[in-house]
């Protein structure tokens, strides 16, 4: 980045870090560092996450008044279903796995590179493909069959762009497959001597068993989107009643991919956290082989509930019980982590640095998130509320709540080792209890709305929810600033934060063993390992101090004078 | 509707029981936020860098008994909810057989609503009160919907199937009724009113519509006019099975299974006569796929419900 930096790093006479192997435009585009793409990833998924969020702040500006105030029916139906396919698709089930699993995987496994760093490389090209076609798709007009593109709306009615649409989540979907491959080959053939598989950081156990979903479930939907293609441009009969076709197919489908993609863009979270929980209390993860038959489990298990999005479209009882039953077993492992969250800080030494901050949200979040799931398992109560912003409430506080916590929280976990730069602590504090709350704010009032009766996707609602409406889109506000902050101290701590070192946070994990940025070949030598993860204390005792040399304390940055801090530079 | 801002009272059996379920899980969801908050914040506070807080080896009691104690609880409990709600819903599967039989027929973007008596609204619907009603649905175009927030019923009415559902509203007044499956541009004004009324003001009321025929009674009408009566009459040359007493009937198919002759049943057996032949009957209806319209399968299908209970 500066000189000095490059002149230290000369002094030292280490490998120039992945970030100066190159300069030009072409070194970017046409690299097979899994670091490098981490980060084109990283530019791609922002850009779509505030195409998806500004759609979310026009959407949640029109709902303000009952009778909407900007956009017409279909301006309104185009905006939603352009929210939700970009934030599905474009950001949240590439979010975690395409930036901080490409980037520290084969660190923490101890590898030079994934296991095909070209398909690595091809599986953005797709995404950016698959990107092109849903702005073409935006600019043209859009598409306002909501992301589930439902039949036989999507199929024969709806006048919007469905098959671009449609083809965009068709393309997209094989870059994450080709990520998923990569993830699992890289996991099986490329551990460093010694890091047996319960050895594995659990951030490497989750990137794993979402690999194995995107790989099971994702051709599903390609099939789905296929065949629904077929019907719109070919009159093929499919799922078209009037020719024997049955529309409830393609809801089954569908959700064959869509219900295990909810563990695809939660999984990797759950990753993150056990991470940062553990480094930030200083304690080994409770219940580590626990934590591995959770992830396990929830990843087969998720296979087999996708029907509990069905339970008002005509199924019969068996099944919809069934369903019902297997949607509350899921639930069991997701609660096991939780606990096992909570008891990692017992007897710790805990921080209160930022990415603790998003975890300990993320934890809260989630718990809310996850118990509502329970009234959605319920047949009775779902019948109820399916359809309703109850349903809205409970998955965003999976998605957004968890997904995008965790997301932040890895990434102000990661900053150092990703750019060499501390962010500062303080603003990102802020930014991370400003975004708890906004959450809640923006959320919490949707749970009670759709219970008493408010639909999802209306444009024109009864006058008795505005309140409620008008509550939560104040709420959005404050979640839009929580998640612009970042974007402004972040990149102020590219060119003024402090210097890193390899091991800012004191953490346990190959990928804090390496310099901050790691070089190219990530380790100097290969690293060998004879202990298991998380070795935060000696094995059976707690800490009565916790070890000093493997923590550097910083000063949070938010204290210090910006220009001060630049002065140092 | 509307008199509170933050509760819908229920105003059907069934949401009563639905609301019972919703507050249980509701004071299971608390207690488990509760519980987890306060250690969260418990730990948090006591463990917190450099505190003075005791720390030590974990016992080993902590270790194992504590992660098998907490996943058996859990599942426990979440078998418990499972079992508690399913045997609810179950209990109330199955309409009784003297519900009132309303037809509701959804298309882009409206609901029409036929009564027995064969009165029709369009967006609306009047009820009596504390009778149990039960919905026969089909749609003419997309999934539509059809959700009574104040009756805790929802039930998705699909083209090319007929849908049932059922609930006793026990309270008199108006109610939102709301299109819930996304449907198109209008879908947020696909939306309507059920008037919920007591019995003496719903006879007033029946009585001082427009008397059209009853469903059963153009159903008969139709049944001549397409020409059903051609072969299915009793007097038909036609070897094909007689309709009288046919409605609710097992009926052992060609292909060795059984079915129930339901609306269902009936339905797919006008549009799609091939697809489920009666035993010992050709093959030789034809389709009369785009001939009927969605209402007038409606009136059909009351006719053969209504000749369901004489003998052949």
């Amino acid at each position: 980045m500066t000189d000095a930096a490059a002149i230290r790093s000369a002094e030292a006479k280490e490998p120039p870090s992945y970030l100066k192997a190159g300069r030009t435009v072409a070194s970017w585009l046409t690299t097979t560092d899994h670091k490098r793409i981490a980060l084109l990833y990283f530019g791609s998924i922002t850009f779509f996450f505030f195409i998806g969020g500004a759609a979310a702040t026009l959407i949640r500006l029109e709902l303000i008044s009952p009778e909407g105030r900007f956009f017409t029916n279909d301006g309104y139906n185009r905006l939603f279903t352009l929210h939700g396919v970009i934030m599905v698709w474009f950001f949240l089930v590439p979010s975690i796995p395409t930036t901080f699993g490409n980037f520290l995987l084969p660190l923490m496994v101890g590898a030079k590179d994934v296991a095909f760093p070209r398909l690595n490389l091809m599986s953005w090209y797709l995404n950016m493909a698959g990107g092109l076609l849903v702005l073409a798709c935006l600019i043209l007009g859009g598409v306002d069959t909501g992301w589930t593109f439902y039949t036989p709306f999507s199929s024969m009615f709806s006048n919007g762009y469905v098959v671009l649409a449609a083809a965009a989540v068709f393309v997209a979907g094989f870059s994450t497959i080709a990520t998923g491959v990569n993830f699992i080959v890289t996991v099986h053939v490329l551990r460093a001597p010694g890091m047996t598989w319960f050895r594995l950081p659990l951030f490497v156990w989750t990137q794993y068993a979402t690999a194995a979903v995107i790989v099971l479930a994702t051709p599903v939907l390609a099939i789905s989107l296929l065949l629904l293609m077929a019907e719109r441009l070919f009159g093929l009969p499919i799922f078209d009643p009037a020719h024997g076709g049955d529309p409830v197919l393609f809801q089954h489908l569908f959700w064959f991919y869509s219900h295990p993609a909810v563990y695809i863009m939660v999984l990797p979270a759950f990753g993150v956290i056990s991470e940062i929980v553990t480094c930030f209390s200083r304690r080994r993860i409770f219940g580590y082989t626990a934590m591995i038959w959770a992830i396990l489990g929830i990843a087969v298990i998720g296979f087999f509930v996708w029907g509990h999005h069905m339970f008002v479209a005509g199924m019969s009882p068996f099944a919809a019980l069934v369903f019902s039953f297997l949607s509350f077993v899921v639930a069991v492992p997701s609660a096991i982590k939780v606990f096992n969250w909570t008891f990692t800080l017992y007897r710790g030494q805990i921080y209160f640095e930022a990415p603790m901050i998003y975890a300990l949200g993320f934890i809260g979040l989630f718990t809310t998130g996850g118990l509502s799931g329970l009234f959605t398992a319920s047949l009775p109560i779902d019948v109820h509320v399916t359809d309703s912003y109850f349903v809205v409430a409970h998955f965003h506080y999976i998605m957004v709540g968890g997904s995008v916590s965790a997301f932040f929280g890895a990434l102000h976990f990661w900053w150092p080792k990703i750019t060499g730069r501390l962010a500062p602590d303080r603003w990102a504090r802020f930014s991370a209890i400003l975004m708890y709350f906004g959450f809640n704010f923006t959320f919490f009032p949707q749970f009670v709305m759709g219970y008493l009766g408010m639909n999802r996707r209306y444009h024109h609602y009864a006058p008795e929810f505005q309140i409620y409406h008008v509550t939560s889109s104040a709420g959005a506000a404050i979640l839009a600033a929580a998640y612009l902050l970042p974007m402004g101290y972040l990149t102020w701590s590219l060119f003024y934060g402090r210097k890193a070192g390899d091991n800012p946070w004191g953490a346990t994990g190959l990928e804090w063993q390496t310099t901050s940025p790691p070089p190219r070949e990530n380790f100097v030598e290969q690293p060998r390992v004879d202990e298991g993860p998380y070795l935060y204390h000696p094995d059976q005792v707690a800490p009565f101090e916790e070890a000093p040399e493997r923590r550097q304390q910083h000063d949070p940055q938010g204290k210090s004078d910006p220009t001060r801090a630049g002065m140092e530079e | 509707m509307g008199e509170s801002i933050f509760w819908l009272p229920a105003a059907s059996e069934q949401g009563e029981q639905v609301d019972h379920l919703f507050f249980l899980l509701l004071a299971v969801s608390a207690i488990v936020t509760i519980v987890v908050f306060v250690l969260l914040v418990t730990f948090a506070v006591r463990y917190r860098h450099g505190s003075k807080a005791k720390r030590g080896k974990l016992p080993n009691l902590m270790r194992r008994e504590l992660e098998i104690g907490w996943t058996a609880a859990t599942a426990f409990l979440f078998l418990f909810i499972f079992w508690w709600v399913s045997s609810a819903q179950l209990e109330g599967y199955s309409p009784p057989p003297d519900a009132l039989e309303i037809h509701v027929t959804a298309k882009q973007w409206m609901f029409k609503t036929q009564q027995p008596s064969g009165v029709r609204e369009i967006n609306e619907l009047h009820l009596p009160v504390d009778t149990p009603v039960r919905l026969v649905m089909a749609s003419e175009d997309v999934i539509h919907s059809f959700w009574v927030p104040a009756f805790r019923f929802k039930r998705d009415i699909l083209p090319g199937r007929v849908t049932q559902g059922w609930f006793t509203p026990d309270k008199t007044g108006t109610f939102h009724l709301f299109c819930a499956e996304f449907c198109g541009t209008n879908h947020s004004e696909m939306t309507g009113r059920i008037i919920v009324m007591s019995q003496a003001d719903y006879a007033e009321w029946t009585a001082g519509q427009p008397q059209g025929d009853d469903l059963g009674k153009e159903g008969a009408k139709l049944f001549v006019a397409k020409g059903c009566s051609g072969c299915h009459a009793p007097s038909s040359k036609v070897h094909a099975p007689n309709l009288a007493g046919l409605f609710g009937r097992k009926i052992p198919l060609a292909d060795g299974s059984i079915v129930t002759a339901d609306e269902r049943y009936i339905r797919d057996s006008i549009l799609q006569p091939r697809r489920e032949i009666a035993a010992g009957y050709p093959p030789i209806m034809p389709s009369f796929q785009g001939v009927v319209s969605e209402e007038d399968l409606t009136r059909l299908l009351a006719y053969i419900r209504s000749i369901g209970k004489e003998t052949p």
